[in-house]
């Protein structure tokens, strides 16, 4: 579903490096080629790209059960099968990301165990409860509308098969926005308890979704090399108030209201808003969300009791390997 | 307030559609509770897929059931507004996933008739169910080659896997004979050639079970005694949490456009 600015700076170790080969690499970026997996690449743009590819993927998978949490539940059966074939979509987005982390070199089996051991982020947004029905409807509209921000730039990334993995992820997304906005259009022109069940939603999910684009410009450590390599376009601020200035209008066509009491217009026509409170941003991303660890619990019991099946899956293709290797022996 | 459970004229036909629907939904809602919990994240695309499937001919069925009983009920009055008395589905659709035997093992006796019966479906004389079997067959014919696939990964993987997708089919053997058992209603449609006789399907769908089990290093159980029930709303314990769950939004709210 999204991937969050959350990568600390690499050390630049291109010193260590053949000079000649880092000059074309970058004269390569800066004429806007594709970097493709057996190209070379310095070993810091490998190692940033693969955690945050990986980043992305852990986040589509745990992205899953917040909203995965109400497919039993989906109030139609129109919106139960489009609940489902959403989610499901974000589990082949987590797949493809995870195949496109692995052309990099590093498995998909490592990058799990890492992000199951706390180890490796996932986008703190996961990290909040779905309480209500609406909150579906939120995540679809706001969640996977500042992933659509954040992502759209990625269809460009300068490293091919990441760039062309979210081509796809953003087709997808989109749809999974204007459903969401849907169920929000629905809720609002529905009784006054639906109305106030969106409007609570809004409440709960406004400041967590604004902190999906990452610390604010001043304080990111990271974003000069990213920016360089190509693999990010836009500052986190930059991308923050393009999601403001696109979701005010909506929110305002929905007849709810923004839960930020100093909100304005400037002149530019920008809706400015209120200081977001980093603090919680920092706590959440510590491990202390209000649902950190029952995501990763959840995760780690489907590897855990998924283990004899995957257990048996290889051990019966060994078994056939060797059956069919002894019958073209004979 | 209406949250009351609705009507349902159950003619031969509104009750044929209905039985199928349920049978198509309570095992859709089964599968898709595996959502982002499945051992392997390609099982969590299959299962949620063969889910949608299955939700996708309930929609269909229960439509068909409404417009053949005339009246104001409709998709989501079907399957939202019946109590556990009211649901007609199979015993065995209601069983609770357990492990991913069990939901492996209770998949592959499901699709094996399905297949089968849906095939059959095509040449009925209802235009609408022969549509809805055409379209059906194709997703059954995946959902048969998915489960047969993973019962012999099982059977012949190890040990364990060997034990726990026995223990399944030792378990769910009960709920089998249901499939194809039919009453008087059902009788007349078959006569008029708008239903298939489910028993003359028994013998090839055991020869799949066979052929598959046995590959899988597997047996299938002796004993004959065979659950029934859940045609007539007699059903296990565990159906009345699932609609419990499927149902609340609409219980809560009731009346309400979602």
């Amino acid at each position: 579903m999204y991937t969050q600015a959350l990568n600390t700076a690499e050390t630049d170790d291109r010193g260590l490096e053949d000079a000649a080969k880092a000059a074309r690499f970058q004269a390569r970026i800066d004429a806007e080629e594709r970097i493709e997996p057996n190209d070379w690449m310095p070993a810091a743009y490998r190692k940033t790209l693969t955690r945050q590819i990986s980043q992305h993927a852990h986040s589509e998978i745990v992205g899953m059960l917040p909203e995965g949490n109400w497919i039993t539940r989906a109030p139609t059966l129109r919106r139960k099968a489009a609940l489902l074939a959403k989610v499901q979509d974000e589990c082949g987005h987590g797949l493809y990301l995870y195949a496109a982390a692995e052309t990099l070199g590093s498995s998909r089996e490592k990058l799990v165990d890492a992000m199951l051991a706390g180890k490796a982020k996932y986008s703190s947004i996961f990290n909040y409860p779905t309480l209500t029905w609406a909150d579906i409807g939120t995540i679809g509209w706001l969640v996977d509308g500042a992933a659509i921000m954040n992502q759209i730039p990625l269809c460009r990334c300068s490293y091919g098969p990441y760039a062309r993995a979210m081509i796809r992820v953003c087709k997808e997304e989109s749809f999974h926005q204007r459903q969401g906005y849907e169920i929000m259009i629905t809720l609002c022109r529905g009784s006054d308890e639906q109305k106030a069940m969106a409007q609570d939603a809004l409440n709960r999910w406004w400041w967590p979704v604004l902190m999906m684009f990452g610390p604010p410009d001043a304080t990111s450590q990271h974003s000069d090399t990213s920016t360089k390599w190509k693999i990010k376009r836009f500052s986190n601020d930059e991308l923050r108030q393009k999601f403001v200035d696109a979701t005010v209008p909506q929110a305002q066509y929905l007849g709810l209201t923004i839960p930020d009491a100093g909100m304005t217009q400037d002149a530019d026509g920008h809706w400015r808003y209120s200081e977001i409170d980093w603090t919680e941003f920092k706590q959440v991303l510590a491990g202390n969300g209000p649902c950190n660890r029952d995501r990763i619990a959840a995760r780690r019991k489907a590897h855990d009791d998924g283990a004899w099946v995957r257990e048996a899956a290889a051990a019966y293709a060994a078994k056939r390997a060797q059956r069919q290797t002894a019958q073209a022996a004979e | 307030m209406p949250v009351a459970n609705i009507q349902v004229s159950e003619t031969p036909l509104v009750l044929y559609a209905l039985r199928r629907a349920d049978d198509a939904l309570i095992l859709g809602h089964r599968l898709s509770e595996w959502c982002g919990h499945a051992p392997m994240l390609e099982e969590d695309m299959a299962l949620s897929n063969i889910a949608l499937d299955l939700i996708g001919q309930a929609r269909e069925l229960y439509s068909y059931a409404a417009r053949a009983e005339g009246g104001d009920n409709d998709e989501d009055k079907l399957a939202y507004l019946r109590d556990v008395r009211q649901y007609r589905n199979l015993l065995l659709v209601e069983q609770p996933n357990g492990d991913f035997a069990q939901t492996l093992v209770r998949q592959f006796f499901y699709s094996a008739f399905a297949d089968l019966y849906w095939r059959a479906m095509m040449t009925s004389r209802d235009t609408t169910l022969a549509a809805i079997a055409a379209k059906s067959e194709k997703e059954s014919a995946y959902h048969l080659r998915h489960s047969s696939e993973w019962i012999i990964r099982l059977g012949d993987g190890t040990d364990e896997s060997h034990a726990r997708a026995q223990a399944a089919i030792n378990h769910l053997w009960a709920f089998t004979g249901e499939m194809f058992a039919v009453d008087d209603g059902e009788r007349a449609l078959i006569h008029a050639g708008i239903a298939v006789d489910p028993g003359t399907l028994r013998g090839r769908w055991l020869t799949t079970l066979s052929d598959v089990v046995s590959e899988a290093t597997l047996t299938l159980p002796q004993n004959d005694w065979m659950q029934q029930g859940g045609r007539a709303g007699r059903h296990s314990e565990h159906l009345g949490h699932l609609l419990s769950e499927l149902q609340s939004m609409q219980r809560t709210f009731p009346g309400q456009t979602w």
